[in-house]
């Protein structure tokens, strides 16, 4: 049976997250609670909300707030203060290989190289979302109308990814040989890097805002509807002509998912707050956590797979240890 | 979660350059009202404060792939509200400053059309603050200025000490001639009372009172009856209607005032007409009478998006009729009113 460990963090949870071992929540008051046995100590990384959070290779989280500030957490350490634009928003941030990483305001997304190197690259339009490709220095920026994908470490000019309407976010498939966004239009939109492919994938009623690859990429789990949808990208041409997978059908839609990092088994959150636990093949589902009303903000599977990190807008945020 | 209660209300600022936004929401910021607001504006620049609820942002339009009008929304603000979610304890409101050439659409229909954003927020009311010197030369010269004053459900005719009492008349008649409806407020300084211009709960189908054209809330005015709907109540005038739109090309309105309707006839030709002229369309708003229907309908829409509900029972005492009122650009009164009164139970 599994047990839950729950904490009342009093904020928006922002992101739940694993630095090595210790389960960490990073919140709308600009803290990041650190789990430790049976409290969640605070540590203040922001002077206003935390915007996105994300671990980095080597265990620490990367958090932009809209205070201006890129800060690195590491557990036992103070936080580290990277990067800063006065009065501006740094709305995304990702991780890449080799202690790089990347974080945006407005319309310039920025590479930072562990030595403390900057790049800037300049778009049109806002950027709605980054992520680096699984090997190289590539960055793929979403924005009006596309995404952008910037060889880091050269001058040359972007490939676009050309695809009309406002791309949200993004994402490689780990085996960098997709690209897919999360579109304002209740759709995600992907493409074939080798060839250039569209792949459209439709029929959300709502904003599909979360994404998760499952293990080894077979599928892409997303939010957006009342049940966690999985397109197969294990077929040559992805998921085009072939029907999602939809596992966890509720009456309330899924606002988080988190694929498994081991099992074909994903973790789905949902907007009154329950979590539930379904498996691809037979569609089994495991309840985790009973719902509260409020929406699961947060949800977050350890390396081993043993635990599963999740937080509400309420602020409730707790552990399942399966 | 949609409930109306957890909505934040927010107010659009609208107005052309220099009209006196940035002084309105300076005094929001500092006035002593124990609340907290959210500011967007598109620059820092003039704003005398360092206040962390001023959120600077670039406007920006995302049009759906779809090409519809009234999909058109205002990306930053989602990205905003969101970001604003996450703070503890919330607002009691936010303001969004719109540039002086914005067109306020779009920053209405996100409050409509994103999910999202109607999840955790409602419009409360477009306001725009109007210069009453250069008003009548914006006017003449750009559509967007009539379009602010058209979309407007609060007026602030500011900066009345510079002009003469007949200025200011025809400024009024100008304002009127575009949007007999929205609630102007003549301003020095844009000294006004801040309730009357937040928390208006302009898009609420509960509070649509009236819409008589001559019906002003002035500074001792009780609008908490109906009664002032009876002193229009001409013998023998069944089709009360106005039809203002001094330049042709510009925006107007068009008031049309008619008996009890048979519902089956009016929505699908409010839908055929929001659709077919919901580009020229800036606001419509409607208190009607069904037949068989003890309740009185509302509706109101912006562009393309209608919304109506049953608001409450006619009283007793009270003419049952129907009004609707539309503002838009090349508003066909004839066709109009040809449309409505052929929905006549």
């Amino acid at each position: 049976m599994p047990t839950i460990q729950e904490f009342p963090l009093a904020a928006f949870v922002v992101e739940a997250a694993f630095l090595g071992d210790v389960p960490v929540f990073a919140l709308g008051n600009g803290v990041v609670r650190v789990v430790t046995r049976a409290a969640a100590e605070p540590v203040v990384v922001h002077k206003g909300p935390i915007l996105e959070a994300v671990v980095t290779s080597d265990g620490r989280l990367l958090s932009g707030g809209d205070d201006g500030s890129v800060m690195l957490t590491r557990i036992g350490e103070a936080p580290e203060h990277i990067a800063e634009r006065p009065r501006k928003w740094i709305d995304h941030v990702a991780v890449g290989n080799g202690g790089v990483i990347a974080y945006s305001t407005g319309k310039t997304a920025v590479v930072r190289w562990p030595d403390g190197r900057e790049k800037s690259f300049e778009h049109n339009r806002s950027v709605g979302g980054l992520a680096f490709a699984p090997k190289g220095l590539r960055l793929a920026v979403a924005r009006y109308d596309g995404v952008d994908l910037w060889w880091a470490g050269t001058d040359q000019k972007p490939i676009e990814l050309t695809w009309k309407g406002a791309h949200l976010g993004v994402t490689f498939s780990p085996d960098g040989k997709y690209v897919v966004s999360t579109m304002q239009e209740n759709a995600l939109h992907g493409w074939k890097l080798d060839d250039g492919k569209d792949m459209r994938m439709t029929g959300y009623p709502g904003k599909p805002k979360s994404l998760s690859w499952s293990v080894r990429g077979r599928f892409l789990a997303s939010s957006g509807s009342n049940a966690a949808i999985l397109w197969p990208f294990h077929f040559k041409d992805g998921p085009m002509g072939r029907p999602p997978v939809q596992l966890g059908p509720r009456q309330v839609p899924a606002t988080k998912v988190a694929c498994h990092p081991k099992e074909e088994t994903v973790a789905i959150g949902y907007q009154d707050g329950l979590v539930l636990a379904a498996r691809f093949s037979d569609g089994n589902e495991a309840r985790l956590r009973a719902p509260d009303g409020s929406p699961v903000s947060a949800l977050r599977w350890d390396d081993s797979g043993k635990r599963l990190a999740f937080g509400c807008e309420n602020g409730a945020a707790g552990i399942v240890t399966l | 979660m949609t409930d109306q209660q957890s909505q934040i209300p927010v107010t659009v600022l609208t107005g052309y350059l220099g009209a006196g936004k940035t002084t309105l929401l300076n005094r929001i910021l500092t006035e002593n009202h124990g609340k907290k607001y959210a500011v967007i504006v598109n620059e820092f620049g003039e704003i005398g404060i360092d206040n962390d609820l001023i959120v600077e942002s670039d406007e920006e339009v995302f049009e759906m792939n779809n090409g519809c009008i009234c999909c058109t929304v205002r990306g930053d603000l989602i990205r905003v509200v969101e970001g604003l979610m996450k703070r503890p304890g919330g607002f009691d409101g936010i303001l969004v400053e719109t540039t002086g050439l914005a067109d306020p659409a779009p920053v209405a229909q996100t409050f409509f059309m994103d999910d999202d954003v109607r999840a955790r927020a409602k419009l409360d009311a477009v306001v725009t603050v109007a210069d009453a010197k250069h008003l009548l030369g914006s006017l003449a010269n750009s559509p967007e200025a009539q379009e602010q004053i058209g979309f407007a459900d609060v007026i602030l005719l500011n900066k009345t000490d510079l002009v003469s009492a007949d200025e200011l008349k025809t400024v009024e008649a100008r304002i009127r001639a575009i949007n007999p409806h929205a609630i102007v407020h003549k301003t020095e300084r844009c000294a006004i009372p801040l309730d009357r211009v937040l928390d208006r709960g302009a898009f609420d189908l509960d509070r649509i009172l009236s819409l008589d054209p001559d019906f002003l809330e002035g500074e001792d005015h009780d609008h908490d009856h109906d009664h002032h709907d009876h002193d229009h109540d001409h013998d023998g005038h069944e089709h009360h209607h106005h039809h203002h739109d001094l330049e042709g090309q510009g925006v107007g309105s068009v008031s049309m005032r008619i008996g009890t309707l048979d519902p089956d006839k009016f929505f699908p030709w409010i839908q055929t007409v929001t659709q077919e002229q919901g580009p020229d369309i800036l606001r419509m708003k409607g208190i009607l009478s069904f037949k068989d229907d003890p309740e009185r309908y509302v509706v109101q829409g912006v562009h393309m998006i209608i919304e109506g509900n049953h608001q409450r029972r006619w009283h007793d005492d009270e003419k049952r009729e129907s009004r609707l009122v539309f503002i838009g650009k090349k508003l066909d009164e004839a066709a109009l009113r040809k449309g409505f009164e052929a929905c006549l139970a």
